[in-house]
């Protein structure tokens, strides 16, 4: 589903040059749950943001499925990312202006479809998320979990085939960060969505298929 | 989608109350001075009642004589206009040619009471050129005029004056210590309607002396109507034609050996007061960029305050930024976003600049400031201040957008967040 074949990614000032990740290869399948971990700066939301096509390697090839994405311009990475991929932050990333089910909408705002279709499949998924009484909320009248169920809802109501999670339980306290992980389970069991989530837990680590680790960049299991 | 950014438009506008307000208040005042100022030149310039034919009317406005020691330069007199500018009448393309007096204040006393009136002498065609809205009565004639009778035409607010609103017609009032029969009624004219505004029109023929008859300069001016707009050309040229038969025939020609004067239309003829002396066709084209860049440098300064706000506002939208691209939204696809809440932000503005014009203009027409005046927001100047607030918001929102738009998107999402 995923493939990554020998990604690089450095980032350079005018004095320095900094490896965030050196010679990466990483197949994710179609279906898998993977945590990836590793200590701070260690690189690992820079894998997620080059698996999520939000950034370009320095080196090497990222492929989404069979699509070879080398040499897609903004457009068509859009549409990408937009069909194939929900994003999950840490800092849950709502657009405070909008209400829930408004924030949930974004990603169908840039699909062809109806107004009515939009608003029923953000109810939907906002149900998917148990939060079908607050849609006319804002996402400061929430709290954190309520906020990052919001953020879950509005990855998957594109329906999308892979999810890219970067510590989505980081800013939740433990509870809050079971039930986050139980949805994420849920999508993963019940409609196979595939799952790269990034994490400092390693009691949620071990709830998934297999732990990548990194350490400098470098991927050590 | 629309829904979508209009809804985020509104509250980003809610969000910065202060720079909501200056951003409002740059555009809506300048629409404002732009609304009012060419409500005023429409008032002055477009074919309005009872210059409905002005598109094709060339006007005699001003005289120059020039001498090697010596520049004269005001109206034409009676004497030159009546013997080289009336016989234009028989030239083809043209209608009529009527002369006419500058307006000038006259005196009356109705029981111990000073009222003041402006005045103008005018012949018979001149009520045939122009297109008075008569409330009571009638014109006078050209056989009225020829015959020296001591008739006049008086606007409303003469009347109200005089006779306190009732009908006037039969009735006489003395002005400048003559008598005049009134004939005819008309709607007030704006004071503003250079060569047909007055309170009361009489006769030239009615004046006390009879030496306005060889004067060459001050006091009058000449209208001739065209058949047609294509004619003016050609009846332009006819003028100069004669102005040069007329430098032959000059009355002290030690002092002044050249003449100098144009048939402009109106608004030629407003530009000419600023080169009087000058013989040559107005460039009007010229003066249209010329009005139309400075129009545009005035619009330049709040689209300026605007791209320099929307620039600031970047960092507050980076996280919705990133959100939208991680989700699908193409950098196009932003531009057409943030364009959208910059036309929303600019026709509220535009709004309101047209409430105040409208009422700033009420409240000139109620002043007293420009007599007679009617100024009002109509259909084309709306027009033009729509057109105006779109291009304001389009300009001030693309930059930008655009800047924007090519934030990288994961440095979009290290900034701020709910």
């Amino acid at each position: 589903m995923i493939r990554l074949e020998q990604v690089s990614k450095q980032y350079r000032t005018e004095r320095i040059e900094t490896t965030a990740l050196d010679n990466i290869n990483l197949d994710v399948e179609k279906g898998e749950f993977i945590s990836i971990m590793g200590p701070s700066g260690c690189g690992k939301s820079t894998l997620l943001n080059l698996m999520g096509l939000l950034d370009e390697p320095t080196k090497g090839r990222v492929a989404i499925g069979e699509k070879r994405i080398d040499r897609y311009g903004d457009r068509e990475l859009a549409k990408v990312r937009n069909e194939s991929i929900g994003f999950i932050f840490q800092q849950f990333h709502l657009v405070s202006d909008l209400s829930v089910v408004d924030n949930v909408e974004i990603p169908l705002l840039y699909r062809r479809m109806s107004n009515k279709e939009r608003r029923k499949a953000a109810l939907a998924a906002l149900d998917r998320v148990g939060l079908s009484s607050r849609i006319h909320h804002f996402p400061t009248q929430l709290s954190g979990g309520q906020q990052q169920r919001v953020a879950i809802a509005r990855a998957i109501v594109g329906n999308p085939r892979i999810l890219l999670a970067d510590e989505p339980t980081g800013n939740l306290d433990s509870q809050m960060g079971d039930e986050i992980m139980g949805i994420l389970e849920g999508l993963n069991d019940e409609e196979g969505v595939t799952v790269v989530m990034v994490t400092h837990d390693p009691r949620l680590a071990e709830r998934t298929d297999r732990i990548v680790r990194l350490f400098d960049g470098r991927q050590v299991q | 989608m629309i829904k979508n950014y209009l809804k985020v438009a509104l509250k980003v506008l809610q969000r910065r109350k202060f720079f909501t307000f200056i951003s409002l208040f740059g555009i809506s005042l300048t629409l404002l001075v732009l609304m009012v100022a060419s409500a005023i030149v429409d008032h002055v310039l477009a074919p309005h009642s009872p210059e409905t034919r002005s598109d094709r009317t060339l006007g005699i406005y001003q005289l120059v004589m020039k001498g090697e020691q010596n520049t004269q330069s005001t109206e034409p007199g009676y004497g030159f206009l009546d013997r080289y500018v009336r016989p234009l009448a028989a030239v083809p393309g043209v209608e009529r040619v009527s002369i006419l007096s500058t307006s000038q204040t006259a005196v009356s006393y109705l029981g111990g009471r000073k009222i003041e009136s402006q005045l103008r002498r005018t012949d018979g065609e001149f009520w045939r050129i122009l297109d008075f809205e008569f409330l009571e009565g009638g014109p006078f004639t050209v056989e009225a005029e020829r015959n020296a009778r001591s008739i006049a035409v008086i606007n409303e607010t003469t009347r109200q004056r005089f006779f306190g609103g009732r009908p006037a017609v039969g009735r006489t009032i003395e002005v400048d210590g003559q008598r005049f029969r009134v004939v005819g009624v008309v709607r007030d004219v704006p004071l503003l309607r250079f060569s047909s505004s007055a309170d009361v029109w009489v006769p030239i023929s009615s004046s006390k002396s009879s030496n306005y008859k060889e004067q060459w300069m001050n006091g009058f001016i000449a209208l001739i109507l065209a058949r047609d707009r294509a004619d003016l050309p050609a009846i332009k040229a006819e003028f100069q034609a004669r102005l040069r038969e007329a430098e032959r025939h000059l009355p002290d020609p030690k002092t002044f050996q050249t003449l100098h004067a144009g048939a402009d239309t109106l608004f030629e003829g407003a530009i000419r007061q600023f080169n009087p002396g000058d013989t040559s066709e107005i460039q009007t084209g010229k003066v249209r960029a010329v009005l139309f860049l400075l129009m545009l440098l005035f619009m330049l300064l709040p689209t300026l305050n605007l791209v320099n706000i929307n620039l600031s506002r970047i960092l507050d939208r980076a996280s919705e930024i990133g959100v939208r691209k991680a989700f699908g939204a193409s950098s196009r696809t932003l531009v057409g976003q943030f364009v959208v809440e910059n036309l929303v932000l600019t026709l509220l503005g535009a709004v309101a600049g047209l409430i105040l014009a409208g009422l700033v203009l009420e409240a000139l027409n109620a002043s007293g400031l420009l007599p007679y005046a009617r100024l009002a927001l109509n259909y084309r100047i709306f027009g033009y201040g729509l057109a105006m607030a779109l291009f304001f918001g389009v300009l001030s929102g693309v930059y930008p957008a655009w800047r924007m738009s090519k934030l990288h998107p994961v440095q979009a999402l290290r900034g701020r967040s709910v």
